[in-house]
């Protein structure tokens, strides 16, 4: 038994967040929002050359051949900088699914090499989720139908764009036909792939969320330390004090709770869809009372365009309703724990 | 990462669950805050130590067994499984005896960890007063130098099991001169010492878990003290660390409670489920827990790689005791108009101990440093907030 992370590990995302700290500025992140597509080409590059959007993609494609333990400390920290791209659809998510194909199938030659390149922008459409991030910036759209998988060009299908509060966020309504040509692959094979997607992606969004939250405490501290009232910092005052700490216990009690999920799939284990689905809401619970109580630190402040709050806030109030809402969630969650059959209580947490 | 346990541990455990399914008694023990309850208790304690199994994670020659965190973590979960009797001497066990790994001389652990293990020792804390509660440096109970002697004058209160306890330790004042957190000392002392008053206190439940207990010029030998005279604020901090840290509160015991919520709602669910919010709260409550447990077995696995106990003290500290209340809370939701009744009472089948666990509860955020204080400490040592 040992719940802790590998030197290599915590190397790895020490490297992630020196580099995203001089390259996700709050004020780049404003730009590339004032952008068409959101997106940044230099960014992408970026992000490659760090090895981003190789970390999953199996080596024989070029990739590091990484898991899920690995992306997930990754995660905290494209979620603590709000990153603006879809680097967790495509070379975390998609590379998941493309990996799975039936054995030989053209696609992940086709594809795993380009994403791993950092080259290829991929977007998936599954109905859990009403819109689609990314499609008309993406070389190619991965979709749910009726559990089989397939696959078009963003010219293939209609696309509608809806505009998010979000500003980083491109959101589309994909409306398309499923065809003999564009299937990848057929039902019965593509439930199970499609279920591991959705945890997946359950974990990643966990992750960021527990990055959001964090970032906006770290936003809360700032200014209550500098911002001084009846002649001394808020900060002082135990009204103030108070509402950050709250902050801190949900975060220390989500991560743990996220780091579970994280081994439960990356050792495939059965009952990984009830530990994604707690941390989805211990994140999310944590992301929603940072922002809460950060905005009220702030202030008048809280309440600007001017104030990098906004864009943290925005994300994780994006991302908690994404990849399954809480009603979806609290209900896999529920489906365990009221299980008559199920093993609760001490001596089953692992 | 390797969120399996070895053989070795998985024989433990099995161990663990053998010796307690055939020896826990049958019958649940009364009270610890009854007289007679309190023996019963004393008796188990004399029992586990027969095994080995008192305090775990001591060295085997003061009483213990030598084992590591993970261990420890395996015989609560066991323990609290097996419904097994509450720990009359968790003061002694869990508070002090940390305290007194780290700053006492070989010849005090000797002298008093072994009878503490078995239980021949049970121990009460003395920390507050009835000017010192949340500031607890504004001690003001005296404790004299008088040659190899303390002379004791004062009183303390609140203290834990002291009505039927053999012992306590707290802190005085050895310097008289001295304010705030600078010249206390850490004392253990007979709580039979003639010039001592024990006046019993009656908690919410009607039961005397709480005493007064008045020092009346009390002689203390010196070798009773644990560290340096003066130095008692911050080897009692250490302690405080250790109770709020990890080792009072194991997770079993809320992962316990949180199972027998489920199935007290899983059996009322015909008038539960009128109300949506209390399936929320089950399922928050299982997975509070969970969470409590995972937080608490990262720990464990730090610690074991060489870390030490930081902030953790006080945000566990906050999550298990808001945590207690809110799962007692959806448990009287679910119970609705029977949940006021004794447990004694001719139609109170059903209720079990949830009345008590409630009451009980509600002491969790306020004892070991107010959850007020712990937000503080958070805010100030973990956040790097001003003080005010």
């Amino acid at each position: 038994m040992d719940f802790t992370f590998d030197d290599q590990q915590l190397a790895f995302r020490d490297a992630i967040r020196k580099f995203l700290m001089v390259e996700a500025a709050p004020e780049w992140l404003r730009e590339i929002w004032e952008t068409r597509s959101g997106r940044s080409l230099d960014l992408r590059t970026k992000l490659a050359d760090q090895g981003l959007t190789a970390i999953s993609v199996p080596e024989p494609h070029g990739g590091m051949g990484l898991g899920d333990l690995d992306w997930v400390l990754a995660q905290q920290e494209l979620g603590y900088y709000a990153i603006p791209d879809s680097l967790n659809d495509t070379a975390y998510l998609a590379v998941d699914l493309l990996k799975r194909l039936p054995a030989g199938h053209a696609l992940a030659a086709q594809w795993l090499p380009r994403i791993a390149q950092g080259t290829a922008r991929i977007a998936i459409a599954h109905p859990v989720n009403p819109f689609t991030a990314d499609a008309e910036n993406a070389d190619l759209l991965l979709l749910w139908h009726e559990d089989e998988i397939h696959a078009l060009k963003p010219a293939q299908a209609k696309l509608t764009l809806n505009e998010s509060i979000d500003m980083s966020r491109r959101l589309y309504r994909i409306d398309w036909t499923p065809t003999a040509s564009s299937r990848v692959c057929d039902a019965s094979a593509g439930r199970a792939i499609w279920e591991d997607l959705l945890n997946r992606a359950g974990l990643a969004l966990a992750a960021q969320l527990v990055g959001l939250a964090s970032r906006m405490l770290d936003l809360g501290i700032d200014h209550s330390v500098n911002r001084k009232q009846f002649g001394k910092p808020v900060g002082s005052f135990q009204a103030v004090k108070h509402h950050m700490a709250d902050v801190a216990v949900k975060i220390e009690f989500a991560r743990p709770v996220v780091y579970r999920a994280a081994y439960a799939m990356q050792k495939g284990q059965a009952d990984r869809a009830v530990h994604v689905s707690h941390a989805r809401l211990a994140a999310g619970e944590a992301a929603r009372l940072a922002a809460r109580r950060s905005i009220q630190v702030h202030g008048a402040m809280g309440y600007t365009w001017e104030a990098d709050l906004q864009m943290f806030m925005k994300r994780a109030w994006a991302l908690e309703a994404n990849w399954g809402d809480r009603s979806f969630h609290k209900a896999r969650v529920a489906a365990h724990v009221l299980d008559p059959v199920a093993e609760l209580g001490p001596a089953h947490t692992f | 990462m390797r969120l399996e346990y070895t053989e070795r541990q998985k024989a433990f455990r099995k161990e663990i669950r053998d010796w307690l399914a055939a020896h826990v008694p049958k019958e649940p023990l009364r009270s610890f805050d009854t007289e007679e309850g309190f023996a019963q208790h004393r008796a188990w304690e004399r029992k586990l130590s027969g095994a080995s199994l008192s305090a775990v994670t001591w060295p085997r020659d003061l009483g213990g067994r030598g084992l590591d965190l993970i261990e420890w973590l395996t015989f609560e979960e066991e323990y609290w499984r097996a419904n097994a009797p509450l720990r009359v001497n968790q003061n002694g066990i869990f508070l002090l005896a940390p305290t007194l790994m780290e700053h006492g001389t070989e010849e005090q652990k000797k002298r008093f960890l072994p009878r503490m293990a078995d239980g021949s020792d049970i121990w009460a804390q003395a920390w507050s007063e009835s000017g010192a509660g949340s500031d607890m440096a504004a001690i003001r109970c005296k404790a004299v130098r008088d040659g190899d002697h303390y002379v004791l004058s004062g009183s303390k209160i609140w203290s834990t099991r002291a009505v039927w306890a053999d012992w306590c330790f707290g802190l005085f004042r050895s310097d008289p001169a001295s304010s705030r957190h600078h010249g206390l000392s850490f004392l253990l002392l007979p709580l039979k010492l003639p010039g001592i008053t024990i006046r019993p206190i009656k908690q919410l439940n009607g039961l005397p878990g709480f005493a007064e207990i008045f020092f009346d010029d009390v002689r203390v030998p010196a070798d009773n003290r644990i560290g340096e005279e003066g130095q008692g604020w911050n080897i009692a901090m250490a302690t405080a660390g250790f109770e709020r840290g990890l080792m009072l509160r194991s997770p079993a015991r809320f992962q316990q409670t949180a199972k027998r919520l489920v199935d007290l709602y899983q059996q009322n669910r015909a008038t539960a489920d009128a109300d949506p919010a209390i399936r929320d709260a089950v399922l928050k409550a299982w997975m509070d827990a969970e969470a409590y447990a995972l937080a608490t077995y990262a720990t464990a696995s730090r610690l074991a790689r060489g870390g030490q106990i930081g902030a953790e003290a006080s945000t566990n500290k906050i999550f298990w005791s808001e945590l207690d209340v809110s799962m007692h809370e959806a448990a009287m939701s679910i119970l609705g108009a029977r949940a006021e009744l004794m447990p004694h009472a001719p139609d109170a089948q059903g209720v079990e101990g949830w009345l008590d666990g409630f009451l009980f509860s509600l002491a969790g955020p306020i004892y070991a440093g107010t959850n007020e204080i712990q937000r503080n400490i958070i805010a100030e040592r973990m956040l790097g907030l001003p003080r005010a």
